[in-house]
């Protein structure tokens, strides 16, 4: 946040925001309209397109097999990866992934790996040597602020519709293009609420506009039981302990109206 | 995390090595333990050792992160080829990228960075030794670190985490509760106004347990300030040789 056009467009919105307004004509603790499509990609397992207004990202998951980790000879493998192609905003660059993009992976996989979503132990095929492996690849294809929540709706509406491909058990071998009627197993459902906080107004579903000049957030993630099972704050900006108990109550209720779009 | 444990983790409210639950490992804060850098500080929580360098203020490099109304705050967090169990490939993994991120994120907020504009501070940390809790204790020898150079600073930043293992929250995890324990809650604070700067969790917690964690963190942090000034006084007692007492 350097230009002075930063600058102002802080004071802008900041003043906004002290009036219970916001850019949109949204209120705080509003989001945006979200739509979720799923399977809209042939060729992955599962897949899902999510908008949050004009924020759209797209989920696939692709299912294969490969060697579990030595310490967990007995189950699969997830790994989720974010992708910030520069064609979604001028601010995502091609080349190594960012510490932005490598936050948003990593954070997006911790609130699917904590809460227990995948069963991973069932994704087994052959202890010690051959596992299912879930990848989780989510690529925005539009910026347009909280990445977070978008990101993990959709990973979790994918991930609902993933299939696993046909296996031979006798030649031990897949075939991709296959795909069977059993489905990713999945026993939990996290969803995620991002507060985002400026000059001490706290509001929700940041726009790119609103996230660039925004002091700090706070991702809070919740599972179908409304315990908390992931938090990520980020920015310089700090919070108050009564804020964050605040939050994880608001986040508690806001997550009922998200679930809704599953 | 989420692993299952063969062995109890907590016998009678007493833990593996005999805390209770809000109990601290021990620990060692040393200022100036690295001559060459303007400033540093090793950082013991029980096994846990993190030493922390910083450099500067100076030149930006690369130019292009040059900031013309403050300084330019670099943070690298490295865990050393011999801190873990099997040998860790030195050197950014995504792991550690995203933890120089958030600890960047953590200190930010309490150094004066207006006061050294078009410059670059940078601080390095190493874990020679991991035992759980190596981003706090990352924090907390950092900001002696940033003391020690002489940085201007609002307040030193001070940090801890707090867990739940066999559905109790308890402060300071070691390894094995971290890795079999069902939830991690790193905070970290600036102890005079107690402001919270950095907050990561995973596992499960109702929000009341969120709420006890925090608490325990916020106690334990003003303590662990206490140490921290404690080592900045002890190093200039040494350092100037006119010893008040």
């Amino acid at each position: 946040m350097n230009s002075k056009e930063d600058v102002s467009l802080r004071k802008y919105i900041a003043s906004l925001l002290k009036k219970n307004l916001r850019e949109g004509g949204r209120k705080p603790f509003e989001y945006r309209n979200i739509k979720i499509e799923t399977d809209v990609l042939s060729q992955a397992n599962g897949s899902a397109r999510v908008k949050f207004g004009d924020a759209e990202v797209f989920v696939g998951v692709k299912v294969g097999l490969g060697s579990p980790f030595p310490d967990t000879p007995n189950d699969g493998v997830l790994m989720v990866n974010g992708e910030l192609s520069p064609l979604a905003s001028e601010d995502f660059e091609t080349g190594p992934p960012s510490p932005r993009s490598i936050e948003v992976s990593r954070v997006i996989d911790r609130a699917i790996r904590e809460s227990g979503t995948i069963d991973t132990s069932k994704l087994c095929i052959e202890p010690g040597e051959k596992v299912w492996m879930v990848f989780v690849d989510v690529y925005p294809l539009n910026e347009d602020g909280n990445l977070f929540d978008a990101g993990l709706l959709g990973a979790i509406a994918a991930l609902k519709t993933a299939r696993m491909p046909a296996f031979d058990k006798k030649t031990g071998k897949v075939d991709y293009r296959t795909l069977t009627k059993e489905k990713v197993p999945l026993s939990e459902e996290p969803v995620m609420c991002t507060f985002w906080k400026l000059d001490g107004e706290i509001f929700v579903d940041a726009t790119r506009r609103e996230n660039k000049v925004a002091d700090c957030r706070l991702s809070i993630g919740l599972n179908k039981k409304g315990n908390v099972c992931a938090m990520q704050k980020g920015g310089e900006g700090t919070f108050t302990d009564t804020e964050v108990f605040e939050l994880v109550k608001k986040a508690q209720s806001l997550s009922k109206d998200l679930r809704k779009h599953f | 995390m989420g692993m299952k444990s063969d062995k109890t983790l907590i016998v009678k409210g007493k833990r593996l090595d005999g805390r209770g639950a809000e109990d601290m490992r021990p620990i060692k804060i040393t200022a100036g333990v690295i001559k060459q850098a303007d400033g540093s500080c090793e950082v013991q929580f029980g096994e846990t050792k993190v030493i922390a360098a910083v450099y500067g203020p100076k030149k930006v490099l690369p130019r292009r992160y040059e900031e013309s109304t403050r300084a330019y705050l670099k943070v690298y967090y490295f865990m050393a080829a011999f801190a873990t169990s099997e040998r860790n490939r030195p050197g950014p993994s995504r792991r550690s990228t995203e933890i120089s991120k958030v600890i960047k994120e953590s200190l930010a907020n309490a150094v004066d960075l207006d006061k050294y504009p078009q410059t670059e501070i940078s601080v390095y940390i190493e874990v020679t030794n991991a035992n759980a809790g190596t981003r706090t204790a990352a924090i907390n020898a950092a900001s002696v670190a940033l003391v020690d150079a002489g940085i201007e600073m609002r307040d030193i930043v001070t940090s801890v985490a707090a867990g739940k293992v066999e559905g109790q929250v308890i402060l300071d995890l070691m390894q094995d509760e971290d890795n079999f324990g069902q939830a991690d809650l790193p905070v970290a604070i600036l102890p005079r106004t107690n402001e919270i700067s950095l907050i990561q969790m995973d596992g499960d917690m109702t929000p009341d347990e969120v709420k006890k964690a925090f608490g325990m963190c916020i106690k334990a942090c003003q303590k662990i300030a206490k140490l921290q000034r404690e080592a900045i006084v002890n190093k200039y007692k040494q350092e100037g040789g006119n010893n008040d007492e």
